[in-house]
């Protein structure tokens, strides 16, 4: 459905994309997973037509991104990263006008915006203006948008960032009902939690290009272990500790970057933490913290870049 | 929440009318995409229009500003100008004030562009099916809307304070049509400027530089005459100067400039007709071909 091939893109001196190859098969939802300023972006407004690359070609829905714009403009959704609805129209005006610039009759529009409305739970503020919605609810309005023409493909440009954590959870909800209906959907984030939530595959994107695909789970394998976290009081000597728990991790210790401690790379099970403090405890180290947390996107990038993002 | 998987369900048979929308298909190709393309106009222009009246700012400049204008040079500046070859200054006026409101669309112009732009609603609206020259002309006619109306703000007030006009019908027609399409030229040179500026504020600044000299240096407010040569020779090719005179021939009100001998002045109706056409046939395919170009990121 989404077929990249070398894409590369550079806005003067900065490169965007160096050679983005990606595939997205029909009715799949992929993760393109990365920090800021690694091409997400970029790469979207690509697949999107509003940026016309400077080599390599792009299938959208069979179309070609260069030469059939227009063909791809019709078969797609976009919700960008910065919601994009006009501020001082009302939630509902803005969907029907939308609808209405993209093809859909006057009756039909309206109608279509009130299904929306109503599924994404925007009933109630359909008639304020959008500048009074709270940030959960631009977003799911500009979903809403995205929505309007029942697009083959969907694509959601850091959905969920900026967005606290209940409002987080509502829209992975929704994204989760939305792609059970058959929608290829193509969506890029930060952090790997969203991936792993909503994503059937996940593409690395580091420096314009594709560093590792796979499913969630086989990159969070790659990425290596769980990290039994310790923290202590301030000052407090760090090998003591490293040697008492040296029997339960599966390799060396690192110190803690924010605060003083380290964390431990531990094959996760039960009663792993229990021994851990009586492992302490019998070393007579008194911990402040202690704690198994699962791969950061960090840990990902550490393991397949070598280097930190 | 299945309503929305369902709401989102792809047509088990394509194009059943139930599922996907279709686009009209009772007409052939062409005239359905140019159906669309005015439908895409109709309903930008209607955004915007409710835009402008829904900001305060907006409004006052298309109520207050104009009125502040004509009762500033009509009381303030109307014993100190002496009008070449006599006649009442504000008569003079009115026709000047209106020639400066048509090109200050171009301000508005800019500033809404500009904030559509970096607000994200231009990037989105460029990611659907619609007609891309679309965007621009719905923006354009809402800002020529904006201006006519203030010009008649501007025309009210003049009547109030005794600005009378002697032209024929057909007269005060044509000084209407050349007004509308100086506006309109305005509105796309400010769309133009709105698709460059880094932004609201870069736009407004722009548009302040440029609107304030232009109005001076040209007969909309005092004769040309009295300039030194060279910028005389400025404000007479100036299009505000040039529909300025050609209204002032029209509506019957004093126009010494037919008297200066530079062309434009002796024709100004062709020369302001000439001006816009001119300056629109550059402007519009630059201004879309900037809109679809898009952003630099």
């Amino acid at each position: 459905m989404v077929h990249a091939q070398g894409l590369v893109k550079a806005f003067g001196r900065t490169r965007a994309l160096t050679g983005l190859d990606l595939t997205v098969p029909a009715g799949t939802t992929m993760c393109l997973l990365g920090p800021n300023g690694a091409g997400k972006t970029t790469a979207v407004r690509v697949l999107t037509t509003l940026l016309r690359p400077d080599a390599g070609r792009a299938l959208v829905a069979g179309h070609d991104v260069a030469a059939d714009g227009a063909a791809v403009r019709r078969s797609i959704g976009l919700a960008g990263q910065h919601t994009s609805v006009d501020e001082c129209l009302t939630g509902r005006a803005n969907l029907v006008m939308l609808g209405r610039l993209s093809r859909l009759g006057r009756r039909q529009a309206r109608d279509r915006a009130a299904d929306l409305l109503t599924a994404l739970g925007l009933d109630a503020a359909a008639g304020r203006p959008v500048r009074c919605y709270s940030g959960g609810m631009r977003r799911r309005l500009d979903l809403a948008a995205s929505l309007l023409t029942r697009p083959r493909v969907l694509f959601l440009d850091e959905p969920t960032t900026g967005l606290d954590p209940a409002s987080r959870l509502s829209l992975w909800e929704i994204i989760t009902d939305l792609v059970a209906g058959g929608t290829t959907l193509l969506l890029t984030t930060q952090y790997l939690e969203e991936a792993d939530r909503l994503a059937d595959r996940v593409c690395v994107i580091d420096g314009g290009r594709v560093t590792a695909e796979g499913t969630p789970a086989a990159l969070k394998a790659q990425a290596g272990a769980s990290w039994l976290r310790v923290t202590v009081a301030a000052g407090a000597p760090l090998s003591p500790v490293a040697t008492a728990l040296a029997s339960l991790a599966a390799g060396p210790a690192r110190r803690l970057a924010a605060r003083p401690g380290l964390e431990l790379p531990v094959v996760p099970r039960p009663g792993l933490v229990a021994d851990a403090v009586r492992a302490l405890d019998a070393a007579g180290i008194g911990a402040d913290d202690i704690c198994v947390r699962t791969p950061s996107l960090d840990d990902v990038f550490l393991a397949l870049t070598g280097s930190r993002a | 929440m299945s309503a929305l998987s369902d709401l989102a369900l792809l047509p088990l048979e394509p194009g059943s009318a139930a599922a996907r929308p279709t686009p009209r298909t009772r007409l052939s190709g062409a005239a359905s995409s140019l159906s669309w393309a005015l439908s895409d106009v109709g309903v930008l222009t209607g955004r915007a229009l409710a835009r402008i009246v829904s900001t305060p700012e907006q409004v006052l400049n298309v109520t207050v500003q104009p009125v502040v204008l004509v009762l500033l040079f009509s009381y303030v500046f109307d014993g100190a100008i002496r009008l070449p070859g006599g006649g009442n200054y504000r008569d003079y006026l009115i026709a000047g004030v209106i020639a400066v409101n048509m090109g200050a669309a171009a301000q508005g112009a800019a500033i809404s562009m500009a904030v559509d732009r970096t607000t994200g609603l231009v990037d989105r609206l460029r990611a659907l099916p619609m007609s891309r020259a679309a965007f621009i002309a719905g923006r354009t006619l809402a800002d020529l809307v904006t201006a006519v109306l203030a010009a008649a703000v501007a025309a009210g007030t003049g009547l109030a304070v005794g600005w009378r006009v002697h032209g024929s019908p057909a007269g005060i027609a044509a000084a209407a049509g050349l007004a509308l399409l100086f506006g309109y030229c305005a509105a796309w040179a400010g769309a133009c400027v709105g698709m460059l500026a880094r932004g609201p504020e870069a736009a407004q600044a722009v548009g302040l530089t440029v609107i304030v000299p232009l109005s001076l240096t040209s007969n909309a407010f005092i004769a040309t005459t009295a300039m030194p040569g060279w910028l005389q020779a400025v404000a007479d090719w100036n299009p505000v100067s040039v529909l300025a005179a050609a209204c002032r021939q029209r509506l019957g009100n004093p126009n010494p400039a037919a008297a200066i001998a530079a062309w434009p002045m002796r024709h100004p109706e062709l020369a302001s007709a000439a001006w816009s056409l001119a300056l629109l046939a550059v402007l519009m395919p630059v201004t879309v071909w900037l809109y679809v170009r898009g952003n630099r990121r």
